[in-house]
Order: C-alpha cells, then structure tokens, then sequence
C-alpha cells in the first residue's frame, strides 16, 4: 500500500529538457497514479493473501520457533533452545537422515528415467503422444493417499512384488514392514513419477535445432559423439531445471512416507520423513516451537541447497544464448 | 518436426555413397530400411512393456478391486476369474458416513479452490504482465519467492489463525487462501501467458476509452483460455489429491474429504479388508483420471511451460 504514495520520479527530468510543458507532466503523472491505483486494485487479493497466509505466518513462526509455545496457555521466550535440541533428538537426526536418503537416491535415478525415455520417445517414435500420457499418467496420481495404500500392497508381504518374486523362485519379505527396505519402496514410488520430468526434457529436445545434428553429421560425427556434443550441452539448462524442482518437492514430500508407514514413520522410523516428524511434533504433540524451528531449518536446508546448485550450475550448465 | 530433418543426413549418405552401382544400392537400400523398420518394432515393444510394468500396480489394483476378497491374494493373474462389485458397496458404507459424503466435501473443496484461483491468480497476472506500478521488479521477486516457501513453515502460525477465527473444521481454510492468491504459481504462468499475447489489442481498446477492467475481462481473459484451462486442471488435480492441509485443518469425521477418509479407513480396518479399500481408492482416483483424459493438451503444455507436477 506504500506503493502507491511513492512519486514517479522518472516523470520530471525526463520531461523538463524536451519542453518546459507543465501541463504534459502534470498528465502523464496523473495518469501514471492512476494505472498504480489500478495495479493495486488489481493486486489487492494478492496482497492481503501475501500478508495474512504467507508473509505474517512466515515471520510468525520465526518467532515461534525461539519460543516453547503449544497452542493452549502462554509461550514462553527459550531462545535457542529449539535449534540447539534437535541435534540432540535421535528422531530428528533419523528424519533428517532419511529424507537426505530419499533425495538423494531417489531424484538422480527419477531423473535418468526422465532423461533416457525423453531420447527414446524424441526419436521419431510413432505414437509419441500415447507413450507420453501413459509414462506420465503415475506423476499425476503418484501424491494421492489411493496411491500410497496401493504400495503399501504392493509392497507388502503377499503383495504384487512378491508374487513376481515367487513366480522367478525368489522367496520375498514383505518391503514395507522390513526396515532396511521400507525406505527403498518409498524410493521407487518416486522414481515411478518420472513423468513429468520428462515431458519437460521432450520439451527441452524439441527446441534443439535439427540443423545443428545435420552440420555435426556431415562433419563426420556418429550418434554417440552427436549426443555428447550436441545433445546434452544444449539440455543442461533443463536438467538443471528439473534437478532444482524434484529436489526441492522430494525435501517436502509428506503423504507417501505418512500413509504407507501408517502415520508414525514405522518400522523403527525407518520412514520418518522431515515433513512427518514437524507434522508430528506439532500437531500430535503440539510442541509448536519445536515444528516451527524444524520447518525453519528445512527452509535453511532448501534454500542452501538451491544456492550450492546455482552456483555449481557455472561449471556444468550450457547457456546457449550468447 | 526437427525428428524428420534429423534423420534425413543418414539416409542421404547411405544412398550417396552407392550412386555408382544401381543394382546394389537398391539392396542395400531395402536391407537398410528392414533393419531401420526392425529397429522401430523393437523401440515400440520395449516402450509398450514399459509402459505396462508402469501401468501394472494400477491395473493389479482395478483388478483387485473387482475380486471377491478370498481370491485377492490367493489368485495372480490380472483377469478375475469371478467378478463381483461387492467391494465398492463395503467400502462405500465402511465409515461413519457413506463415501459419498467424503466424495461431496471433497467436490465442494476442490470447486471453491478451482474458482478462487482462476479468480485471483488472472487478476494478479494482469497486473504484473499489463500495468507499470512502483517497486514492480521487487513484487515480482517477492511473487516467485512465494512460490518456493514450504508449506511447513507457514502451517503452524496458518493453524493458529484459523482456529482464532473459529474455522478449524470448516472448509474455509482451504478455500479463502485461493481467492487471495496463495498459490502463486499460477500468477506465474499466468503472466508468462499473458506476455505473449500481442499488446495491439489492448492499446486499441484503450484508444477507444476501455478501462483496464474492460480489457481484462473482454481481452485478456478470453484469449487466456488455455492458460486458465491449465490452472483449473492442475488446482483440480492439486487439491483432490492434497492430504497434508486437509488432515490439518480437518479433523472432524462429518467434513473429512476422501484422501482422508481413506486414511481413516486404512488405519480403522488394518489389513483385513483390502478389496472394499482398493474399491474405494479407485473411485477415488476416478476425477483425476477423467480430467487427464480430457485435459491433456493442456497438462502437457502447462508442464512444458512451467514446469509444473
């Protein structure tokens, strides 16, 4: 709202040199007021939702999170407290170990997923736009709870996994109450969403020009020596680009690892995720300092982990348009 | 298109290089062309049996659902051997209140959110994409940023506020957020939109006196259908599909929506009734697929765009 009392200052000196016409400033310095009114207007929904939902929640549970506050009775000022505990709480170093675990076992792999099938289907493949839906149909339904019940069968002791184990002679366990593989089916349930990153690489292949791999093969340079030259420098941007989204969704992912460990991060917490130790934290043990400081730390995490990306990015991402 | 021209050099090679001996290019060329088409029928049963392993646990679950619960585990094969809908009459009255209650509060949820995006976000976008005001660059920055901020961090203090407002167990919650906005992303794709429709249009409505409002709602809007289209689906798909908020906010069995009366159902009947519970999750997976199928252009371009889930 302070916006709009600030002048337009560029109006004046512009103005004044051409010709001393007050009038004409006068005008367009109206009717540059009036197109900021109208902007306001126009933003006013934006607003109250960025102060209200996002901004004043953002700074409230800054403040929260110094507290030992619990929804019912007064809050108290800790400090510290709350950071400097959870390096001492086992659970939290385990949820933060397993996410870590997730992230970064499941986003490459659902990456290259994403990327082979996009050079696959970018190749002329007749019927691309069926493979296309059917490959990305699971990134759709993937975060819905109906998913999660489905690999929780799946996966369980005379479920699908098992019954195809069987069929090889293979004797299973069931995945989803074992812990050293309750994590790992969660894994393959992200890695099942490969969709969607790759319909943004098949986009990404499409905006190569053919006329670049024409040049390169009347050079003389095979296929193999095209992809490497060609191909993946100019789609670095894009990998870049998915490799910043999916990790930055799997930090946050919450309802897979909630549903299929039944709400408690079971077997031995072997699926307790970030995102399901502050839910638990806060809303079943109403520690609500305590949730606001881990949800502080998990932005501190996504956001270092962007910036480390960004500036890695110098060294392995292509920008064509220099 | 660029597949065509990227495939033309070889060929051209291939023939160029035996222009002396006719009878031998012809050969070659036909033995050529088999290998290239059995290459092609070897890519497309690779993708159609990775298609399937993918579509599988999908199909095993749609299976399932329609098995009589004794042979869910006992019988592999996808095709039952006896069909019965059983399972879907079960798991609809499993609950306190039958899953068309669930079904309803999720629809109301889902319609109001739908609306409210469309509504706020269009606005916002017009006014980043179409209006000079102070400090734009700087809200812009502020409207991407928002977009990154998890959704954690807010929760808490979100709680707080509604319960205050005495709206815990209401659906308000999940709805005003919308028509304030909240979920940036589509003001972003929005303004991405809007910026690459041509400016003349607006500059001659304004030259005949429309107000900005006029050319928003009798220009912009009408030309911004596929961006809209995109937003609807993905706020549809979005929040059917959204558990986190909605076992926040919900927590009272007569407003629960169906991600979370599935939850109660899985956590009330354990492991004993699997078939009436696969019943009912595809049901509810049921909007979502329809709005795939009809809404797919779209899908594929707003994620191309945007980058979207």
């Amino acid at each position: 709202m302070t916006a709009v009392q600030v002048p337009p200052k560029q109006a004046l000196p512009q103005a004044v040199p051409v010709l001393p016409d007050p009038e004409h400033a006068r005008q367009s310095r109206r009717k540059r007021r009036r197109e900021a009114l109208t902007a306001l207007a126009f933003l006013a929904p934006w607003f109250v939702g960025l102060i209200v939902i996002t901004a004043g929640p953002l700074l409230a549970s800054l403040y929260l999170s110094f507290t030992d506050y619990s929804l019912l009775g007064d809050h108290e000022w800790v400090g510290l407290d709350n950071y400097t505990r959870m390096f001492d709480d086992p659970r939290f170093v385990k949820a933060l170990t397993n996410t870590a675990i997730y992230v970064f076992v499941s986003v490459p792999l659902q990456l290259s997923f994403a990327l082979a099938l996009a050079l696959i289907l970018d190749r002329g493949v007749r019927g691309l736009p069926i493979y296309r839906s059917i490959y990305y149909l699971p990134s759709l339904l993937g975060s819905s709870v109906a998913i999660a019940i489905l690999w929780r069968k799946v996966f369980g002791a005379d479920g699908l996994v098992n019954d195809f184990l069987g069929f090889l002679g293979i004797q299973g366990t069931s995945w989803v109450s074992n812990p050293d593989t309750a994590l790992g089916t969660l894994i393959v349930l992200n890695v099942w969403t490969f969709g969607s990153p790759m319909v943004i690489f098949l986009a990404g292949l499409r905006q190569i020009p053919g006329s670049y791999y024409e040049a390169a093969s009347i050079d003389g340079a095979g296929k193999i020596r095209q992809f490497f030259s060609i191909t993946l420098p100019l789609l670095t941007p894009i990998i870049f680009f998915n490799l910043i989204l999916q990790l930055i969704n799997a930090f946050q992912s919450f309802t897979q690892a909630y549903v299929v460990s039944g709400g408690n991060g079971s077997p031995a917490d072997s699926t307790l995720f970030y995102t399901m130790y502050v839910y638990e934290r806060g809303f079943n043990a109403w520690q609500m300092g305590y949730a606001s400081a881990m949800a502080w730390v998990l932005v501190l995490i996504i956001a270092s982990l962007t910036a480390v990306n960004f500036l890695m990015s110098k060294y392995w991402v292509f920008y064509n348009d220099k | 298109m660029t597949n065509k021209t990227r495939t033309k050099p070889d060929s051209g090679k291939r023939s160029g290089s035996g222009t002396h001996a006719a009878p031998m290019n012809d050969t070659l060329l036909a033995r050529a062309l088999t290998a290239v088409r059995g290459k092609k029928i070897l890519t497309h049963i690779g993708l159609i049996l990775f298609g399937l392993a993918m579509l599988y646990p999908l199909l095993w679950m749609i299976s399932s659902a329609l098995k009589p619960e004794e042979l869910i585990f006992r019988e592999q094969g996808l095709i039952p051997t006896s069909i019965t809908f059983e399972n879907f009459g079960a798991g609809w009255n499993a609950l306190r209140h039958p899953f068309g209650h669930y079904f309803m509060n999720s629809a109301i949820i889902t319609a109001g959110a739908v609306v409210g995006n469309l509504l706020a976000c269009s606005l916002a976008a017009y006014a980043f994409a179409r209006l000079e005001f102070p400090l734009k660059r700087f809200w812009f920055a502020v409207m991407l940023g928002s977009i990154m901020l998890p959704l954690h961090v807010v929760i808490v203090p979100q709680y707080i506020l509604f319960s205050e407002l005495g709206w815990i167990n209401t659906f308000y919650p999940l709805i005003v957020p919308k028509f304030l906005a909240t979920d940036a992303f589509f003001i972003f794709l929005m303004v991405q939109f809007i910026r690459t429709l041509p400016r003349d249009l607006d500059e001659a409505a304004l030259i005949d006196g429309a107000g900005h409002w006029r050319i928003f709602s009798r220009i912009i809007i009408p030309l911004s259908m596929p961006a809209l289209a995109t937003t609807a689906i993905f706020t549809f798909i979005w929040t059917w599909n959204d558990f986190l908020s909605q076992l926040i906010f919900l927590t009272n069995p007569d407003v629960h929506t169906v991600p979370v009366a599935l939850r109660t159902f899985l956590d009330s009947s354990g492991e004993s009734s699997w078939g009436p519970m696969f019943a009912i999750s595809v049901l509810s997976l049921g909007p979502i697929f329809g709005f795939f199928l009809a809404g797919q252009r779209y899908l594929v371009r707003g994620i191309a765009t945007t980058g979207l889930k």
